[in-house]
């Protein structure tokens, strides 16, 4: 791994205060080391500093990346952003530090005879565009496909959508947030009609409670959890951590709360019998803006190819909704949940007290689940029921993982099944999309084809024949790697990878494009809480590095569909943007004009009448509301959120004698995903060099295992060898252990278990069964 | 060559005066935390015997709760 130009002396002096910091963040989460931005700063240095999004997470901190002589040298947050008003954590600190790595893609690499050859960028274009054309020729449209991210911005993902749906024809269109937050748009969708969180970080402000549901927010979202503590000691908000391995965000909540793997939904159906049985539902409120439905049951886990499914939703009354959750009383689901009577009625109370603001947060826990939508449904049921939504302090609040998971994958719709705006199986939504982007609609095909593990899936049964990876790294990502790496090591299919690392995936690619990092180019991201931010381009990459989007508009080119890409190298950004926001005029989804994202540090959509919308659905703050009441989900044509009727199903993989643990993988807070940046950032690579398998005490007592001994972890599908870690930065209940999946020399994946929810196609990273064993 | 990190813990209500204390030291670098009482120290000396001896000078500052060693460092000159 690269270390920075600094003399070793420094560099140990910089490892030391990092040691510090992470230190403090162990006994104090949430701790904000501020002035830590102002140390890369050369002295008597003049700066210039331009405003911009994190790279990391789907937080969005504003930043300011100060740079001087063309180069960017310090980082600090952005006071005028009122997500993190100043502050960032150690990875926001650190981000520019990645782009002066030393293996930095700086040209284009193709492979001849099995060697990488430096080849001019047109020159590689232009072997892309020739792919790709060919194989549509020889195969047809839907031999072809694109995986993009969460990390692409707007632009980005707006024109790989335009090439792939509008130009190409072909729904081969997915991208990485399908593995973090499909589950959350498909529970707004079947909720509410309407995705992404109807609240914003301003909550924070007011809630009395906030529940986190299996979320550990001080290591994943710490700027967001550090707001939370201040609340927490200024006014006495309190936290309660509702989770299956006790963390740091555990230990700085007032309560922590564990229950077993995948019974989050009986507990939730629990908290809703309690409401109920005690009258705390709020009645007003179901009547007039509530209905029920159910939707079908034993969907299956999605374990083989083609697996399909179409819920069949059926209209309940609230007394058949009452007789179901006669099976969830306290005491019934306290048996299999591991959770007390006393604290699933103290849950209740909480969200049944009136005079209690209450904010449910989450992010993989619940997302990366088998029932994923039915356990976002769940949690919105408990907010329905007592009316705790859309209103300052009181709502249901997914997180997401990636900067632009909003922004670009659920806005811009870099999914299979949707377009820029709504979805291809609707024909109002494809002519909306053939009008703006002026193809013929018979181009846009009206079925979704693969999600993320499908496509995957089809390239390793040779259905795919050339797919196009950017900004992202499956083969460490994915679960069930030990399936989809040799898949992709098969001739059948060509493969591009553009990215501004040397990736395992990238490892596997027929072409590697070079790609700007975000700073390098124009861009834009949406953030967890709707918010739209631009950034102008701040320095030049390296060598031949080119923004994505250009790209993608140079290969269409190329391929013969210049007419429809009609953007200036220049401009492009800004046309780009300028042609997508006619996709959500009016005042549900209005988006900030360019000129307003340049001057401010974002914008919430709706954007209506220069105004951002802080809380949709409520009357007192959204326009768009037009039934006269004082809530208006006019995502549904009834106008009305629909409370779900949905049981517990177990996982489809538990543990048994030969297999006898849970595993559960995550992040920790040093690097963040697959690590392609973080770990080239050297006091965060240091401070957390390699992953490990984190054991509870007794577990490792009774098999005799010891802190740093190599353990082999070993499932159905595959194994890993990794070291132990016994009470150090997390504790995993009894018989559970935890892997963080942010090392590619220790790939946890080949163990995971491609498993998904049935609606919304997300893979579950956080149950499967596997045993351990001295290595 | 001893390069020392430290979470220093002040009495409350002076940390501003900790800082100030600390930094005085010409062998110490100080990052106060935002938005907690706990100040984040690497001290960067010459030999053991200094070492000890600024240890000593710090743990004298009226306005230090508590000094917690976090990772200690050997190094050669650059």
């Amino acid at each position: 791994m690269y270390k920075s130009a600094t003399n070793r002396r420094s560099f140990i002096k910089k490892m030391a205060m990092l040691s510090a910091m992470t230190a403090a963040a162990s006994m104090f989460p949430g701790i904000i080391f501020a002035s830590e931005q102002e140390k890369g700063i050369p002295e008597g240095a003049n700066l210039d500093w331009k405003k911009g999004p994190c790279r990391f997470c789907g937080v969005g901190c504003g930043i300011l990346v100060g740079t001087e002589n063309g180069r960017a040298v310090a980082v600090k947050g952005d006071p005028n952003s009122s997500v993190n008003k100043g502050l960032l954590c150690v990875k926001g600190y650190h981000q520019i530090m990645c782009i002066q790595s030393k293996d930095r893609l700086t040209h284009a690499l193709v492979k001849k005879n099995g060697k990488y050859v430096q080849t001019p960028i047109n020159e590689a274009l232009d072997l892309v565009a020739s792919k790709m054309k060919g194989t549509i020729e020889k195969h047809g449209k839907d031999s072809v496909a694109m995986y993009t991210s969460g990390q692409s911005t707007i632009p980005e993902g707006y024109i790989a959508s335009k090439l792939m749906k509008g130009a190409i024809g072909t729904n081969n269109l997915d991208c990485n947030a399908r593995l973090c937050m499909a589950s959350a748009v498909t529970g707004f969708l079947t909720s509410f009609g309407a995705d992404e969180p109807m609240g914003c970080y301003e909550d924070i402000d007011h809630a009395d409670y906030f529940v986190t549901w299996g979320n550990n927010m001080a290591e994943m979202h710490p700027v967001l959890f550090s707001r939370m503590l201040e609340q927490k000691s200024q006014r006495g908000a309190k936290i309660i951590d509702f989770a299956t391995r006790t963390t740091r965000s555990s230990t700085a909540s007032d309560k922590s709360i564990l229950f077993e793997p995948q019974t989050d939904l009986a507990v939730a159906n629990a908290i809703c019998y309690e409401i109920i049985k005690n009258g705390w539902v709020n009645k007003s409120f179901v009547e007039n803006h509530c209905s029920f439905s159910k939707g079908l049951t034993n969907m299956g886990y999605g374990l083989e190819d083609h697996y399909e499914f179409t819920d069949k939703p059926e209209k309940i009354d609230f007394d058949a909704y009452k007789e179901f959750l006669k099976d969830y009383s306290p005491e019934k689901v306290s048996k299999y949940s591991k959770v007390s009577v006393k604290d699933i009625k103290y849950l209740a109370s909480i969200y049944g007290d009136p005079n209690k603001k209450v904010v449910s947060y989450w992010c993989m826990g619940m997302n990366q689940h088998t029932r994923g939508t039915w356990i976002n449904n769940l949690v919105y049921n408990i907010h329905l029921l007592t009316g705790k939504i859309s209103q300052p302090g009181n709502g249901p609040f997914s997180l997401t993982g990636q900067p632009s998971a909003c922004g670009t994958a659920r806005e811009v719709g870099t999914f299979t099944h949707k377009l820029p705006h709504g979805v291809v199986t609707n024909k109002e939504d494809r002519e909306m999309a053939a009008r703006i982007w002026k193809v013929p609609v018979e181009n846009i095909p009206p079925k979704p084809t693969y999600h993320a593990t499908e496509m995957f899936r089809a390239v390793d049964r040779g259905d795919i024949k050339f797919i196009w990876i950017q900004a992202t790294n499956p083969l460490v990502s994915l679960p069930k790697t030990s399936r989809y790496r040799p898949g992709m090591e098969k001739d059948s299919c060509f493969i591009v990878v553009s990215d501004v690392f040397p990736t395992p995936t990238s490892d596997v690619a027929d072409v590697i494009l070079p790609a700007s990092w975000h700073i390098e180019k124009s861009g834009l991201y949406g953030n967890s809480e709707r918010r739209t931010q631009h950034w102008d381009k701040m320095v030049e990459g390296p060598g031949e590095s080119t923004a994505d989007a250009w790209m993608f508009i140079e290969v269409a080119k190329r391929m013969g569909y210049g007419n429809l890409f009609p953007y200036s190298k220049e401009n492009h950004v800004e046309e780009i943007y300028n042609e997508y926001r006619q996709f959500h005029e009016g005042a549900k989804h209005g988006m900030a004009p360019l000129e307003v994202l340049k001057k401010e540090s974002g914008a919430i959509w709706p954007y209506v009448n220069g105004k951002s919308t802080q809380w949709r659905f409520n009357a007192k703050y959204d326009p768009a509301c037009s039934n006269g009441k004082d809530f208006h989900f006019y995502g549904k044509p009834d106008g009305k959120a629909v409370i779900w009727q949905r049981p517990f199903e177990e996982a489809p993989e538990k543990p048994d004698q030969e297999y006898p643990f849970w595993l559960n993988t995550g992040r920790v807070i040093e690097h963040w995903h697959t690590g392609s940046m973080t770990r080239r950032i050297p006091v965060l690579h240091q401070a957390m060099p390699h992953a490990y398998v984190e054991f509870h005490p007794d577990d490792a007592k009774s098999l005799g295992i010891r802190n740093g001994e190599n353990i082999k972890i070993t499932s159905r599908r595959g194994s890993c060898k990794l070291p132990a870690s016994i009470n150090e930065r997390g504790l995993p209940t009894k018989g559970q252990v935890f892997v963080p999946f942010f090392d590619e020399n220790m790939l946890i994946n080949d163990v995971t278990l491609d498993a998904f929810c049935p609606i919304s196609k997300e893979p579950d990273y956080k149950k499967c069964a596997v045993k351990v064993e001295k290595a | 060559m001893p390069i020392k990190s430290y979470l220093a813990l002040p009495v409350a209500g002076r940390k501003d005066e900790l800082m100030t204390a600390l930094k005085s030291f010409h062998q110490c670098e100080v990052v106060p935390a935002k938005n907690q009482d706990v100040l984040a120290l690497v001290t960067d000396t010459s030999n053991e015997m200094e070492e000890e001896i600024l240890k000593e000078k710090i743990e004298a500052i009226n306005s230090l709760k508590m000094l917690s060693l976090v990772s200690g460092f050997n190094t050669p000159p650059n």
